[in-house]
């Protein structure tokens, strides 16, 4: 194993494990960042194992605006921190070492709790991929952590052997293998970042509610961006089928063929489908809570009949009970669809859960939304 | 307020006979699903455990069992169907691929 160096102006970590790429695919995340000219970088530490780089606890403009980035999905993949050992304000032999993954987005929502603090901040590379989702993958681990120890000469740094995790860490990390590994005893911190300094001033001791991640309905919107974004390609592809649709009823029919019309029934036939997507995207996390059953797919149902409901109480006799028909068919499948895909976003899914709700709804939405598109096509030419 | 998913599905298992009692899993478990009684952890609630394997990898005496897994449908159908999908970086706890063992 190459060592790190802290003595270079770069500290792009060297590294001679392969670089396993987060889903198959996909780049490997290497770090972009020439870390002594990081905008989070505020001086140097000269410690006896080499400087170490002191962190901003404050975000500034470029950290915000590389955050509204990551949430619509621009440069998401790259928006790591170079893996390595960090110091928060002016820490000495004694002072608590927080244990964290290279994800900017993660990494920037721990330090801004931190001001006033003198802290060690031990960086693994979990290939800049948050804690959690790390820990489930294991590149948040128990072998990640021992390294990192080992290469860093922690033991040499610090006069204590107490390593603080984020409890979200939990499903990769053992805590005794680690101690085991690398003799450093791990405690596991608040699930959030912010209870930091309230579990440092208990003497590493975490209450109940710092124990339960929240749902809240801004965590519960954080991801409606990029679900969003995902979702624009797929509903170009439709809008493009609905013109050609229209395209080909006005030849069929003999209608002059003139644009404006046509791009104007395509517009007033979207606007169900585009809505239903809003539906899924936000009102199903906003309202989560508060919909019936537990279901996540379910919950998008309810929703999805109520706007197609909705619809066509507010166009009364202006469409054809074809068309009707594949609003009902086709509106609830989207909504069912979207909310059975937040699953995936959610705090409290399991995966034996989701795969028995899948096996049932799946199969349905093909279903519905299949019969949904013949009765939509054929209420063009009927 | 706590969120309830789907009843009587979740893989999680205990061998109470190897529990030293070290309080471990209600540390780690997110989802409140263990108690302590009688120098013992108890499952006192199964049908909120999201089988996130915490508890089972932070068992000192391997007493607990459960299949470690994200609930996701989106891998779960890329799975299905052998496709490769982009993974969720900041809060889906995306695994499109396997999860080592400890």
């Amino acid at each position: 194993m190459s060592k790190a160096s802290h003595k270079g102006i770069k500290l792009q970590v060297v590294d001679d494990r392969p670089l396993t790429p987060c889903c198959p695919g996909e780049q490997p995340a290497v770090s972009p960042v020439n870390i002594s000219e990081a905008n989070w970088v505020v001086g140097q530490l000269e410690t006896n194992t080499g400087p170490v780089y002191r962190v901003a606890t404050a975000l500034d403009r470029s950290d915000l605006w590389g955050a509204v980035k990551a949430r619509w999905g621009v440069g998401r993949m790259n928006y790591t921190v170079p893996p390595g050992l960090y110091a928060i304000g002016a820490p000495d032999e004694n002072a608590a070492v927080l244990v964290s993954a290279n994800y900017k987005l993660s990494f920037d929502s721990l330090r801004r709790e931190l001001s006033g603090l003198n802290l060690w901040l031990l960086v693994l590379d979990t290939n800049g991929i948050n804690v959690w989702c790390a820990a489930g993958k294991g590149s948040f681990g128990t072998a990640e952590v021992a390294r990192m120890v080992g290469r860093t000469g922690l033991a040499r740094l610090v006069s204590h052997r107490t390593l603080i995790l984020p409890q979200l860490a939990a499903p990769g990390v053992a805590a005794h293998e680690v101690r085991r590994r690398c003799g450093f005893n791990v405690v596991y911190g608040p699930v959030r970042a912010a209870d930091l300094p309230a579990f440092l001033r208990a003497g590493n001791k975490a209450d109940a509610a710092m124990r339960r991640p929240s749902f809240t309905l801004r965590d519960r919107l954080v991801l409606t961006p990029l679900e969003l974004t995902s979702l624009i390609k797929p509903l170009s592809g439709f809008a493009l089928f609905l013109f050609l649709l229209n395209l080909s009823a006005a030849l069929l029919k003999g209608n002059p063929l003139a644009l404006l019309p046509l791009l104007g029934h395509t517009i007033d036939h979207l606007v169900p489908f585009v809505v239903a997507v809003l539906v899924g995207a936000v009102l199903v996390p906003a309202l989560l809570p508060y919909l019936p059953g537990r279901a996540l797919a379910w919950k998008g149902l309810v929703l999805g009949v109520l706007w197609a409901f909705a619809y066509t109480a507010l166009t009364p006799g202006a469409e054809s009970w074809l068309r009707n028909t594949a609003h009902f068919l086709i509106i609830p499948s989207i909504t069912a669809f979207i909310g059975l895909n937040f699953t995936g976003s959610t705090t409290y899914t399991s995966l034996s859960g989701v795969i028995k709700e899948t096996k049932i709804a799946f199969p349905l939405i093909a279903m519905a939304a299949g019969l949904g598109l013949i009765a939509l096509v054929a209420a063009y030419f009927v | 307020m706590k969120y309830r998913y789907l009843k009587n599905v979740v893989t999680l298992q205990m061998d109470q006979g190897k529990c030293s009692g070290c309080g471990m899993c209600l540390e780690v478990c997110p989802q409140q699903v263990f108690t302590y009684a009688e120098n013992v952890s108890w499952i006192t609630d199964r049908d909120a455990c999201m089988e996130c394997s915490a508890c089972a990898r932070n068992c000192p005496r391997q007493a607990i069992k459960v299949r470690q897994g994200v609930g996701c449908a989106y891998a779960v159908l890329m799975d299905r169907f052998k496709l490769k999908g982009i993974c969720c970086k900041d809060a889906c706890r995306c695994s499109l691929d396997n999860i080592p063992d400890p």
